[in-house]
């Protein structure tokens, strides 16, 4: 019983210590122009983060997210457009780093594939329905009607 | 037996593309900057910081610029690898000591030895963004026209060095 409670008692002074220790910090980074940051984050949020894949640059903690994110404000500082930093960051990283792959070549397949299997896959759908149709429709020939009746009859005397 | 075939036909080309996508690392982004001039830098060098060493001095040789930092886990597991690899004095390798301390990155080589002809210090991690670093460490393989032809991501292993490293600077020695 005293052990739980010096557990829950040092996860919490150990939560206190870590929101006290990153609130200055965010604190400095996003008070000092609001405008500005809503401007990083927009880019940012844009951007995969490399380490951590599916996060973006905007969410991940990351260190190389961190430093991306001081870039993208330099450069905003700069009167640099988000289309020039997001430019950037593809020269540098490739077509990877972009949570929307801007449409050519080499990621025409990215863009057009799901749809290309979708009409594929209705198409198979409607030939399949199609054909089962038409064997249902289809007039029994007289020798399976015979056979069918046969079965038929047969069954309540073989059980 | 033909109705089958056409779901079998789809299952193998499935299958097929899922064991190649097993293979393949998620980790192992290709880099856009193969085959492209390597991004200019100016930077100190990390044993005399009142120099500076810029990538254009190094056109003309055919060089491997290793990015590496003493607080890198695998750069640990690569370097003996390295160590070697200078001895046997078949490739110029610098060394790009990212976002480090000095003196951290110093007393680090000094336990561990220094393969590096130069190393440069990017304490700030600027030069790394250029060169789209995002995994430490990382080598590449810039030729004589300061064009990078190659980059292993992740640590150096002693296959890379002898089946991708080693030729291709052999190769790129007689062009």
């Amino acid at each position: 019983m005293t052990r739980s409670w010096l557990i829950a008692l040092l996860l919490a002074s150990a939560a206190w210590g870590v929101s006290a220790a990153s609130a200055p910090h965010e604190a400095t980074t996003s008070a000092a122009d609001p405008v500005l940051e809503a401007r990083v984050m927009k880019v940012a949020e844009e951007l995969r983060c490399l380490v951590c894949q599916n996060e973006t640059i905007a969410a991940s903690h990351a260190d190389l997210a961190v430093d991306l994110r001081k870039q993208i404000r330099t450069k905003l500082r700069e009167g640099q457009s988000e289309r020039q930093i997001l430019d950037f960051m593809v020269e540098r990283y490739g077509d990877f780093v972009l949570y929307r792959p801007a449409l050519k070549a080499t990621t025409v397949l990215l863009w057009v594939g799901p749809f290309a299997l979708l009409i594929v896959a209705g198409f198979a759908l409607m030939r399949a329905i199609r054909g089962r149709q038409r064997q249902a429709s289809a007039p029994l020939s007289p020798t399976d009607a015979a056979r069918a009746r046969q079965l038929l009859d047969e069954t309540p005397s073989g059980s | 037996m033909k109705r089958y075939l056409l779901p079998l036909l789809v299952f193998v080309l499935l299958a097929g593309f899922l064991a190649i996508g097993l293979k393949r690392d998620p980790r192992e982004v290709p880099s856009p900057l193969i085959n492209k001039p390597a991004p200019a830098f100016s930077l100190p060098q990390l044993d005399a910081p009142d120099q500076q060493v810029a990538a254009k001095d190094l056109l003309g040789q055919v060089w491997l610029l290793n990015v590496w930092a003493s607080w890198c886990v695998a750069c640990r597991q690569e370097h003996p690898l390295l160590v070697d690899l200078s001895r046997t004095g078949q490739v110029k390798l610098y060394g790009l000591n990212y976002k480090d301390k000095p003196d951290d990155a110093l007393g680090w080589l000094q336990k561990f030895g220094n393969p590096y002809l130069k190393s440069m210090s990017d304490t700030e991690g600027l030069v790394g963004i250029d060169y789209g670093v995002y995994g430490v460490p990382e080598t590449f393989v810039i030729d004589k026209q300061g064009v990078i032809r190659y980059k292993q991501i992740g640590p150096v292993t002693p296959e890379a060095i002898r089946d991708t490293l080693l030729p291709l600077v052999a190769q790129l020695e007689k062009s």
